[in-house]
């Protein structure tokens, strides 16, 4: 063997797929059904909101193609239901499937974009707040704190409910969606920076940091070369846990009348509107996204906690 | 001791002088409370007369400490949607809260406890399994959703209990009670199930993740090692070292029951404060909003202040100081 | 045999089912213990020493278990028994003491109440009774005023006064075994010293027989009757103490010893086993020594052996099998070790490479601006430094010792410029590297100093590749030349005996002294002249710190190092320090040549350590009772920090702190020496 063997050994890629599936991870995984069950349920979720154009059997925004005539059809199995639509329509005739597939595309969106700026901020500060110390450590852990001794639902509510005030009554179409996003991510950024931070404290603390110091190394070398890659375990299992949070909150807020706009309803929007029929048999409308937001909540969420396990392994 | 209690106490003056701070700049910041107060068509010389008279020309400290010195005498303004004062509005509906949510509180701890307990002792068992599956569908599922299905099943398909409002309720001096006739316990039943559910699967997962952690160190392990029974190990040591960090934890818990109402009584039309700060936001009524910003906090203020003194009387590392000499 | 032992141990077998398959952690031991008698259990880490002691108490982590064999006490079976009866033999029979008093003790109850707890599950007491009992145990192991103390929570009391309690807790109900897995391991040299004279006190007293389990020789030496040898889950050798330690049989056990530093004697270099013990994973057949074994022959490879008779001992070694094989074909092996002091001790004075003067390290540890008000206390500065000189000449090894929280890594540490000195100069070579602003001017000066760090688990990112790591050192400068960088990353880590394969490989795919080799690369990757080595061997296994040590000397000679060698254990600066300098409280109170500091101790606290140390060299011998424990940095008690604990303390040292002086080329600080009150030291 060479020299350079090992290097373009590691970059064979058969051979590093091979190491992550016999990896203790990848091991754990497989060896749950649950978490199968569950990841497989995610990624169906997932691929199904990124094509739900051609995923859904209608388009319930386009006016041409929904009629009046079909509202209130119940699922196709119960009598009175139409085979074209699979889970019933809702008052205006759309298909509830495909506002169930559409739905989720937004759900999620809104879930991955604030999780991402969640976690781009809470890990930057954590990293600050942790290696750097001082005033501005105690700044940003004072913030945290008040923050965090609320609840999120009521810091996000807050938020939204100032950007709304600001903008005056009746802000709708895209504005909507970034005032949701901004107020999740604000709410959640919180968990990510202490947790960075406590990593980022111990591992200072250790001594190949040090060991970096006295080759002459910068703050922002150590911090992003040497501590980034360290605190990364702890913030995966956090962004999962927050992605099923950041959901169940968008939809609450949805479903509270101040969340994404109506015109582009996500599945809490689906159903809070689907709330008004439940009294008069249309259940439906209402209960199938419920369903569907529950299992995708319950599916991240079981992803979040195998995580936490797996990557701790001290705890089972 | 008293240090103590005196610096956990300036810390909560500060932080509600925060909280105050935010409340003061929705109230001055935050839309025209002049258009909100006079018609469309009044003069400008009118506004302005009623500007002067607001106080809404001074300096902006002096308005941030006339803000305060009527927040402590309980004036919160008057409601612009409303037009009531909102000290009287809150007055009305905080009983439908309190009684909610203290309900709630017992409910997620009452079981919560035990049953986080329980799993930890008995880590293999089935029963342990289904409740921990169980609880974490508890965690998952929005609290809206669960209060809808709660609706569906019981309203709607067997019509047992009421799917919105108090029930009668009776008025013992100023505070109105609904758990003194059949129809507002009836009323109060889901809601209260719909609340508790999700902190009481949070505390659970807590307690028992906690209490695992603790049976597996050093002293436990050492009073193994000297015999002592399983009950004294479990509840004398473990639980006792358990309860240390639960305390904090579940207390914020237990102050977040009261924001979480927020949803609980949106979906049940629960007339309490929850309901009123959701009108109040979707109506851009700014003095509701920050006087219910100023409630929660200080609720939030006492509860972290309790379980700060109750933290001291639990952990003897806190209340007996430490010999340095040997 | 007249009675039966009272512990017997027979075939037993310990197996951790894992995905990977089962591994067997303890492989057919037997062993036993009689009446009565201490049995030292002594090997290095995953030898399965711990998992044996708790087997025996019943105390086995899942999904460790029992696998087979039986074990015995006073003839009944007990590795069956349900929980219930176990109990019952737990505590009463069996007492156990585990290695940290910090972590033993309940935090939320007083000892009091620990004590009586543990008596009520055992003895027919009344509370009053189990009070009393407590009372007198607080008082037999050495608790002053137990009266009070009794109600006292485990954090108001010292390390050293924990273990006591410990122990106080592990005798309370007379049982006739105590299982001691590495008791004195977590403490300091002087309070280690306190704590093996009780526990051996006391069980004497009481009757009650000890199964020591530790890693240290020393310790074993001066407390066992007989020793068990442990390797790789099964016993090598098992014999008197007296046997063990100077007429070793197993070669393991040979190499061992001569592994050991000891201060009784001065040697070139240590003996050295290569390799390390094999992973549970990848245990060898045959003899599980023989790839490490220099008198393996082809037997050992296939065949098992298990313990044969050899004189009073009994060893699992095919070299005592002698009727099979003539035993001249096999010699038997003999303590291999070089004695007398080849390296030159500090003979020729070389020009000074470092000075530091007046060197000062405080740290703020005050509480809040308004928990200070409040509670009307003042600052409070944590003096981790005092007032340090220290000079360093060419080519020495500058030996620092001193107990835990004497401030001897943060010499270190600021030395080579972790930290900004409180007050003070730091000179390498002439040029002055006192503050943050000189430090950086003089980059390429500051280069020359480069650390090694004591946790190997924790000095490399476990994130980088081997390559990365050895490389981060390597200066800007010699990076450009693509290829020259690459190979000098193979050169740094031949030169600490690894492969330059191994740059591929993450941390985690090598042992201890592996990582401490690469430690060692990435220091010398910066081209150092002088290495500051903090505890560069307190994490390591004995044989695999006389690797390291060996390695050391060897780089030292070879590229004409510097070292700063830190360490809390006497012996192994002993063995590679020209001069060695005594810390306590962050001042040197006595500093000279190797020899002489340790032939001719001057300082009172010298003295003690000298005592207090536990040695190969004093197999069988009493020592002399050490009193006390260091104080706190925060607030060091005036005059000679060492008054409270010194037998020569008069008024003048309450008062006064003593400045350095030279007697006969020791400088020392104390003033009994001064005026000639100090006695003359025993020799021999």
């Amino acid at each position: 063997m060479s020299q350079s063997a090992p290097i373009a050994d590691s970059l064979d890629t058969a051979g590093l797929a091979r190491r992550a599936w016999n990896s203790d991870l990848a091991y754990s995984f497989r060896r749950s059904k649950v978490t199968v069950v569950a990841g497989v349920i995610t990624l169906i979720y997932m691929l199904s909101a990124l094509f739900a154009p051609w995923v859904a059997p209608h388009d319930p925004y386009d006016l041409a193609s929904v009629s009046i005539m079909d509202s209130f059809l119940p699922p196709a199995w119960i009598e009175g239901g139409d085979s074209r639509f699979l889970l019933g329509t809702d008052n205006v005739g759309r298909d509830v499937l495909s506002t169930i597939i559409h739905g989720s595309r937004i759900s999620l969106g809104v879930g991955f974009a604030s999780v991402f700026i969640a976690a781009s901020l809470g890990v930057t500060l954590g990293l600050i707040s942790g290696y750097v110390g001082g005033r501005l450590d105690a700044v940003i852990m004072r913030i945290a704190e008040v923050q965090l001794s609320f609840p999120d639902i009521l810091i996000a509510l807050l938020i939204d409910g100032v950007i709304r005030s600001i903008l005056g009554p009746g802000a709708h179409g895209n504005i909507a969606f970034v005032v949701v996003i901004a107020a999740i991510s604000l709410a959640y950024w919180v968990q990510f920076a202490r947790t960075v931070r406590a990593t980022t404290m111990v591992e200072k603390g250790k001594d190949y940091v040090q060991a970096a110091r006295v080759a002459g190394k910068g703050t922002f070398y150590i911090m992003f070369k040497h501590l980034l890659p360290n605190v990364m375990g702890p913030v995966l299992v956090i962004a999962t846990i927050s992605l099923a949070l950041a959901i169940v909150t968008e939809a609450t807020l949805s479903f509270l009348g101040v969340g994404v706009p109506p015109t582009q309803p996500s599945l809490g929007t689906l159903i809070r509107v689907g709330n008004d029929f439940l009294f008069s048999g249309e259940w439906w409308i209402t209960l199938f996204p419920g369903v569907a937001l529950a299992i995708m909540g319950l599916s991240v969420n079981l992803l979040g906690d195998w995580l936490r396990d797996a990557l701790n392994p001290k705890l089972r | 001791m008293i240090s103590f209690i005196l610096a956990r106490v300036l810390q909560s003056f500060v932080v509600m002088l925060c909280v105050a701070a935010i409340s003061f700049s929705l109230f001055t910041y935050v839309g025209d409370p002049i258009a909100n107060l006079v018609g469309i068509q009044s003069s400008d010389e009118k506004r302005e007369e009623l500007r002067e008279s607001l106080g809404l020309n001074d300096a902006v400290p002096v308005q941030f400490a006339r803000f305060v010195s009527r927040a402590v005498r309980m004036e919160f303004g008057i409601s612009y949607q409303q037009k009531r004062k909102v000290s009287s509005i809150i007055a009305e509906r905080l009983p439908a809260t309190l009684e909610l949510s203290i309900l709630s509180a017992l409910l997620a701890l009452g079981i919560g406890i035990p049953a986080g307990i329980y799993t930890a002792l008995h880590r293999e068992s089935w029963f342990s399994h289904l409740v921990l599956s169980g609880s974490l569908i508890g965690v998952s599922l929005p609290t809206f959703l669960i209060g809808i299905l709660l609706i569906f099943v019981f309203s709607v398909q067997f019509h047992l209990l009421p799917s919105f409002g108090r029930g009668e309720v009776v008025q013992l001096g100023f505070w109105s009670t609904g758990l003194l006739t059949e129809s507002g316990l009836k009323a109060l039943i889901m809601p209260a199930i719909t609340l508790a559910l999700f902190q009481m699967t949070l505390i659970m997962r807590l307690v028992r993740s906690e209490m695992l952690e603790v049976l597996r160190t050093d002293y436990i392990k050492f009073a193994r090692a000297r015999g002592l029974s399983n009950r004294t190990v479990h509840f004398g040591y473990a639980l006792m070292n358990t309860l240390v960090p639960v305390i904090t934890i579940t207390g914020l818990q237990l102050g977040s029951i009261i924001a979480f109402a927020i949803i609980t009584e949106t979906v049940f039309q629960w007339p309490g404060v929850g309901l009123m700060f959701i009108q109040a936001i979707n109506e851009v009524d700014i003095p509701v909003m920050s006087t219910y910003l100023l409630l929660i906090a200080s609720f939030f203020v006492i509860i972290n202040l309790t379980v700060d003194l109750l933290y001291y009387f639990v952990d003897p590392r806190l209340r007996v100081g430490r010999d340095v000499k040997t | 045999m007249a009675k039966p032992p009272l512990l017997e141990v027979k075939n037993l077998r310990v197996e951790f089912p894992t995905r990977h398959g089962t591994l067997v952690a303890i492989d057919d031991l037997s062993l036993h213990i009689d009446p009565g008698e201490v049995l030292g259990v002594v090997g290095e880490s995953g030898a399965g020493k711990s998992l044996t002691g708790a087997a025996i108490i019943g105390l086995l982590e899942p999904p460790g278990r029992i696998a087979g064999g039986e074990i015995l006490f006073g003839g009944r079976r007990i590795d069956k028994l349900p929980d219930a009866e176990m109990r019952r033999i737990r505590g009463r029979h069996i007492g156990a003491i585990f290695q940290d008093p910090l972590t033993s003790l309940n935090p939320l109850h007083t000892v009091g109440r620990q004590i009586t707890d543990t008596i009520a599950a055992h003895l027919p007491l009344t509370p009053r009774q189990a009070r009393a009992r407590a009372l007198e145990l607080l008082g037999e192991v050495g608790i002053p005023a137990a009266a009070e103390r009794i109600d006292h929570y485990p954090h108001q009391f010292s390390g050293g006064m924990r273990q006591r309690v410990v122990i106080a807790l592990a005798l309370c109900a007379d049982p006739k075994l105590i299982i001691a897995d590495e008791p004195t391991t977590a403490l300091d040299v002087s309070i280690q010293a306190q704590i093996i004279v009780l526990l051996k006190r006391l069980c004497s007293q009481h009757g009650s027989a000890i199964m020591l389990i530790t890693h240290d020789m020393g310790v074993i030496a001066e407390t066992a009757d007989r020793v068990a040898v442990m390797y790789a889950g099964r016993i090598g050798e098992v014999g008197p103490v007296s046997e063990i330690i100077h007429k070793a049989r197993l070669p393991y056990t040979i190499g061992l010893m001569g592994s050991i530093p000891s201060i009784g004697e001065e040697v070139e270099r240590l003996v050295q086993i290569d390799g390390s013990m094999p992973r549970l994973n990848e245990t060898p057949p045959g003899c599980r020594y023989h790839p490490r074994c220099p008198n393996a022959f082809e037997r050992c490879r296939t065949e098992r052996p298990d313990l044969m008779p050899a004189g009073p001992s009994r060893v699992a070694c095919w070299l005592y099998d002698s009727p099979a094989e003539a035993p001249a074909a096999r010699p038997i092996p003999a303590a291999a070790r070089a004695t007398g002091g080849h390296r030159a001790r500090g003979a020729a004075a070389a020009a000074t490479l470092i000075e530091a003067k007046g060197l000062k390290q405080y740290f703020d540890v005050s509480p809040p601006l308004l928990t200070r008000i409040l509670e009307r206390t003042g600052r409070r500065i944590v003096r981790a430094v005092d007032g340090l000189d220290i000079s360093i000449a060419h080519g020495e090894t500058f030996g620092l010792v001193g107990e835990s929280g004497c401030g001897k890594s943060t010499v270190a540490r600021t030395v080579v410029g972790l930290f900004d000195a409180t007050a003070g100069t730091i000179d390498y070579d002439g040029v002055s590297l006192s503050t943050r602003e000189e430090r950086a001017r003089n980059r390429s000066v500051q280069q020359k100093m480069q650390m090694i760090f004591q946790d190997p688990q924790a000095s490399l990112n476990p994130r980088w590749r081997v390559f990365d790591i050895v490389a981060e050192s390597i200066p800007e400068a010699r990076r450009t030349k693509a290829g020259g960088f690459k190979e000098r990353v193979g050169e740094l880590l031949r030169q600490v005996g690894m492969s330059p394969l191994d740059g591929d490989k993450y941390p985690h795919e090598f042992s201890g002294g592996q990582r401490q080799r690469i430690s060692i690369a990435r220091a010398l990757g910066g081209e150092p002249e002088f290495l500051v080595c903090d505890e560069p061997t307190s994490a390591l296994d004995v044989s695999v710190q006389a690797q390291i040590l060996n390695l050391m000397v060897d780089l030292q000679r070879n590229l004409g190092l510097t070292y700063l060698f830190i360490s809390h254990d006497l012996a192994v600066v002993h063995h590679i320090s020209t001069k060695v300098g005594v810390m306590y409280l962050g001042r040197i109170v006595e500093w000279a040549e190797t020899r002489r500091l340790f032939t001719r101790p001057l300082h009172p606290y010298t003295r003690m350590l000298l005592d207090a140390v536990p040695d190969i060299s004093k197999t069988g011998t009493q020592r002399a009772q050490v009193e006390g424990e260091v104080p706190s940095p925060i607030d060091p008690p005036g005059g000679c920090h060492f008054h409270p604990r010194c037998p020569f303390a008069n008024a003048r040292c309450r008062g006064e702190s003593p400045e350095n002086i030279m007697v006969e080329g020791t400088s020392v600080a104390c003033h009994a020496v001064q005026e000639g009150r100090l006695p003359a030291w025993k020799t021999g």
